[in-house]
């Protein structure tokens, strides 16, 4: 097995293209233990350690943050809680604080596994995936698109994932996760709501209940349609009990070792209600302060 | 003598640097390299010209092996060696006590993760090269999985010739629970059906060692283990060598649980080392570890219980099958705990009790922390609380009602000799105070944790008791002595004792209270603990909780006769008798006359040494009809209290508090004990909630630290603990062992917190989440 260290981003992008059998590795929390346990042979690795640019975040004229593939989780929880509450608060359930401190989303991404922790809020607050190829350039993916199915991903073998770009939250944000333990636990499911103040906009993502992390779109449709945005009156238990159940019937769960798809499906529809109506409490309470401040 | 020692090689543990005797609590000798990263465990043994051996597993838990193919492994550049069971140089068969597994599959494998064959070559990677060029060519059956049926139909596959029943035991006391004479005692009959799932000792350090070739045709072998005399006898015979041929010394242990009293990688490293005159390393990886060792038995319990309407227990109707997998190793003494201990601590005058351990072509399941009393005990436990709910009676109280005093007897007959205040402990443990309600402005403290599962909402909190009994040191007429050779001798200008047994130090701390012991009986600082190897006697195992007890008991021993042999020599010296006298500070003291010399001058004539065994009292097996008999050395006794917040929505679950009365006769260590309290209290939170080796069609689906779960700190509560110190007077300082009881009454006291927060009658643990939600429409 070959190491190739490129110091520069063209260089890895060349390196890219000239090894197909090669796996890229940043945190390498996902890609060593594939190598330990022998389930992975490949004929080399990529290192991307040496490339500066994929450790940095930065925003862009229009506000939109530019996450570098290689941030690690432990840079997101306490650099971007603010702009990114849903993809800091994934983060904070990703493995021990060795590794947060190792792995960044490019791993998540790059590994495509149905478990990953921060998909369900990259497909809720459609975030975007730049992938980068020698030959084609920049290409950019919606996040609802780079998933085709278990551990696959929209990428080509000459590709690289540069960065993840994810607009500032545009309300109350919330992610929570079902695993067997109380730290350190791969999801049996997960679940990411995103609310759009401004455009009356719910986003969802479901995670760990299906080949691929999914939107409930007629969760997403019902919320929008059935919140009060107007009087910003509590929330009817009604509605968030029926959102949750439209999250629940858009996954498609199985049995496994670490749960059942029954399981999952209840699940879901609990976390679909509980975050909702907290999402929905964080904006009241905000729009109070803004009120009060208003009036002040 | 060893011919060549490798790096990183067991050295003398010098604890010059600590001071304190019996009761006190100094730091453990290997504690800080440990913290550091620094400790040598049998996984970092190196020898510069070593080569490394591996493992070919059988994929199918119940196949016919026709032929074994290794020419394409042995033509792979690196290899030197692959053998299969033709080239097992003695018997071709081992095991703990029955002598039923194979060095290497012969014609047949009976579990998954069965060794086949072994290769040796120069580098790890280059021999899973080579197995992967191993052909074997096997005939898969339809595997044995279902232990009941193993037991009672004649119809099932025998998975060796002679049965599926490794050991009946039946317990019979009084009259038959069908009785209409006992039954018409009764105000209530409550029934139960439990099982227990595989628990897995899931120590940290995996299965590893090196063997060394000898120019006298023998082998020097470094491995972690937890008792070398016992593997000594299994493993000469299988390499055809005298005993005195195969030189054992423990190397590093990372946890042991049980898990490491059969044997792993021994033979198979002794093999190939002699086969290629190169010493061999042999390390397993995790996922291997899982197929490395034997796990804890699952079990099916169907339990009828009557009583009257005062609570007082009638009669136990019982059936225990316990699962032991493709071999025999401890099953017939885990059967025994577990028939011995099918009621627990209760006084009940009627009893009938079944215990079957089978075999089946399941994951082999044998030793491990609590050792069939910790299935029965969640089982009891379990019915004591639906005999108090049915009665409209508090969980303590009916426990009271019926738990046995001093002087009480067990199932078995047997007398409980020793202090036992039960009943007393539980109004200590009632006693002490409620953990607050959950902060919930930090999500750690809330089922879920930072996952963000709840806010508080759907959490309930519920409360449970459960008691635990378990029997210390070997049973059933086994006399596990242990032996202690102690040397007193002059290094420079002062006097240094050390200390040598072939005791396994598995991170328990039984080379602190050694050093302690040797110092409160010869009354020096300096004491030096030997590295254990084959070149003193036995010292047993390091398991049934016995080290303090035997161990403790022959340094004790030997340190009497090394005490003596100074008071003889000092007689000597002064021509005359004295009969008043006691080391202290390195001085010889007279009651009467005070200091009479020190410890220098008498040893200025030579080192004084000691070898003493020590034994415990004699036991009794088990009558093979009414399961009656004296057969326990000792009992020790816990009672926990767990506190714990269920989302009853989710299923999830924090245990807030796991609060513990132990009695220990004797507080040896106060610091290395509440390790082990912990450590025993977690082991058994981790089987209540989540530790389960899953297995279908006698495959195993979560070989890995992903989906086999172990309590993080997260998941583990701070414990409050109360210890008590009745002496029992047949032991050394009256204390008792201490490491499993607490690992027994943990898991039934957090399955009924559960229950209590859920209203669920749930009869298996661990407790997953689905069991807590199934059903539900709350959604």
């Amino acid at each position: 097995m070959d190491f190739l260290r490129p110091a520069t981003w063209a260089e890895a992008l060349t390196a890219r293209a000239e090894r197909p059998d090669a796996v890229p590795i940043a945190g390498g929390t996902d890609v060593m233990v594939e190598l330990n346990f022998d389930r992975r042979r490949p004929g080399a690795l990529l290192d991307l350690n040496r490339i500066p640019a994929l450790r940095q975040w930065t925003r862009d004229p229009d506000g939109t943050i530019r996450l570098g593939a290689s941030v690690p989780y432990a840079r997101i929880i306490d650099e971007l809680r603010t702009d990114l509450p849903g993809l800091a608060m994934a983060s904070r359930t990703v493995g021990s604080p060795q590794i947060r401190n190792r792995g960044g989303v490019g791993g998540n991404l790059g590994a495509a596994s149905p478990a990953g922790d921060t998909h369900p809020v990259l497909v809720a607050t459609d975030a975007v995936i730049e992938v980068e190829s020698a030959e084609r350039g920049v290409r950019a993916i919606p996040a609802t698109e780079f998933y085709l199915g278990v551990k696959r991903n929209a990428m080509a073998a000459d590709e690289l994932i540069k960065a993840v770009l994810l607009a500032p939250a545009k309300g109350p944000q919330q992610f929570s996760k079902i695993g067997t333990r109380n730290a350190m636990v791969i999801a049996v499911c997960s679940f990411a709501v995103a609310l759009d103040v401004a455009a009356r906009k719910v986003g969802a993502g479901i995670g760990s209940a299906a080949p691929t992390p999914r939107r409930p779109f007629e969760a997403e449709l019902f919320a929008a349609d059935a919140l009060p945005w107007d009087s910003r009156a509590d929330l009817d238990p009604r509605i968030a009990t029926r959102f949750g159940e439209l999250v629940a019937a858009a996954a498609a769960p199985i049995d496994d070792v670490r749960g059942t798809a029954a399981y999952r499906r209840h699940a879901l529809s609990v976390m679909g209600r509980r975050t909702l109506t907290w999402a929905w409490r964080e904006h009241q309470s905000s729009q109070s302060c803004q009120s009060s401040k208003e009036l002040t | 003598m060893p011919t060549r020692a490798p790096d990183r090689a067991p050295r003398d543990l010098n604890q010059s640097a600590t001071t304190g005797g019996v009761g006190d609590s100094p730091t453990r000798p290997d504690g800080s390299l440990k913290v550091k990263g620094e400790f040598a465990y049998s996984s970092d043994l190196f020898m510069d010209d070593m080569i490394w051996g591996a493992t070919l597993r059988s994929p199918h838990p119940r196949a016919l092996i026709h032929s074994i193919d290794v020419a394409a492994a042995l033509k792979l550049p690196g290899v030197y060696a692959v053998l299969t069971h033709e080239d097992v140089p003695g018997h071709k068969f081992y095991g703990l006590d029955t002598r039923d597994q194979p060095v290497l599959a012969v014609g047949q494998v009976r579990h998954q993760g069965e060794p086949v064959a072994l290769v040796a070559a120069d580098h790890p990677e280059t021999a899973r090269r080579a197995l992967k060029l191993i052909q074997v060519d096997y005939e898969v059956q339809e595997p044995v999985v279902d232990p009941r049926r193993a037991v009672f139909d004649p119809q099932c596959p025998l998975v060796h010739d002679d049965g599926n029943i490794v050991r009946h035991q039946p317990v019979r006391v009084g009259a038959s629970p069908d009785d209409p004479a006992v039954r018409a005692q009764c105000a209530v009959v409550v029934s139960g059906e439990y099982e227990v799932g595989i628990q897995d000792q899931a120590f940290l350090g995996p299965e590893s060692g090196l063997a060394i070739p000898a120019e006298d045709g023998g082998v020097d072998l470094y491995v972690a283990t937890q008792w070398i005399h016992w593997d000594l006898l299994q493993i000469a015979p299988c390499l055809g060598l005298p005993e005195e041929k195969v030189r054992m010394t423990l190397s590093g242990v990372g946890g042991a649980f049980g898990g490491r009293e059969d044997l792993s990688m021994e033979i198979h490293a002794a093999m190939l080392a002699l086969r290629v005159g190169k010493p061999v390393k042999m390390v397993y990886n995790r996922e291997e570890s899982f197929f490395g060792h034997v796990h804890r038995h699952p079990a099916l319990m169907t339990y009828t219980y009557g009583a009257t309407a005062e609570g007082k227990l009638v009669f136990a109707d019982v059936e225990i099958v316990l699962d032991g997998g493709g071999y025999a190793s401890a099953t017939p003494n885990v059967v025994g705990n577990a028939a011995s201990l099918g009621v627990g601590p209760y006084v009940v005058p009627n009893i009938k009790i079944d215990a079957y351990g089978v075999y089946t072509n399941n994951p082999p399941c044998g030793a491990m922390r609590g050792f069939g009393a910790v299935q029965a005990c969640f089982a009891y436990e379990s019915m004591m609380d639906k005999l108090a709910a049915e009665l409209g009676l508090d969980p303590v109280t009916i426990r009271q009602r019926n738990v046995v005093a001093q002087g009480d007897k067990l199932a078995t007959g047997q007398v409980v000799e020793a202090p036992a205040p039960v009943a007393e402990m539980l109004d200590t443990l009632k006693a002490l105070p409620m953990p607050a309600p959950a902060d919930t402005s930090d999500l750690r403290n809330l089922p879920g944790s930072t996952a963000n599962a709840t806010h508080g909402e759907g959490v309930v909190r519920g409360v449970g008791y459960g008691i635990g009994v378990k029997n210390i040191c070997f049973s059933e007429d086994f006399d596990d002595y242990s032996t202690a050779r102690v040397r007193l001798e002059l290094l420079g200008d002062t006097v240094g004792a050390l200390v040598h047994t072939a005791a396994a130090e598995v991170g328990q701390g039984l080379i602190t209270i050694e050093a302690q012991i040797a110092r409160t009986e010869l009354g020096v600082e300096q004491v030096s603990i030997h590295p254990a190897d084959s070149s003193v006697g036995t010292a047993g195992s390091s398991s049934a909780s016995r080290q303090s007890y035997m161990t403790g008991g022959a340094v004790k021993t030997a340190c009497e006769a090394v005490r003596a042999a100074v008071f003889e020599r000092i007689a000597q010296d002064h021509g005359r008798a004295y009969d008043d006298l006691s080391l202290a500070g390195g001085k010889i003291v007279s009651h009467a006359e005070g200091v009479i010399g020190t410890l220098e001058e008498v040893l200025a004539a030579g080192p004084i040494e000691q070898t003493r065994e020590y034994h415990h009292h004699r036991t009794q097996r088990m009558d093979p009809f009414t399961g009656q008999g004296n057969s326990h050395t000792q009992l020790a006794f816990a009672v926990h209290r767990a506190v714990v917040d269920v989302d009853v929505e989710l299923g999830l679950i924090k245990v807030v508090a796991l609060d513990l009365v132990q009695d220990v006769g004797k507080i040896m260590n106060r610091l290395s004990l509440e390790g082990q309290l912990h450590g025993g209290s977690a082991q058994g939170l981790g089987l209540a909630v989540m530790e389960e080796i899953q297995v279908r069609d006698g495959k195993v689906r979560n070989p890995s630290f992903t989906d086999y779960l172990i309590p993080t700190i997260l998941d583990m509560p701070p414990m409050r603990m109360e210890i008590l110190e009745n002496a029992d007077p047949r032991a050394p300082y009256g204390l008792r062992g201490a490491g499993e009881p607490p690992t027994l009454s943990s898991t039934p006291a957090i399955a009924a917190a559960i229950r209590d927060a859920t209203g669920l009658d749930l009869r298996r643990v661990p407790i997953r989440p689905e069991d807590l939600t199934e059903g539900r429409t709350d959604a």
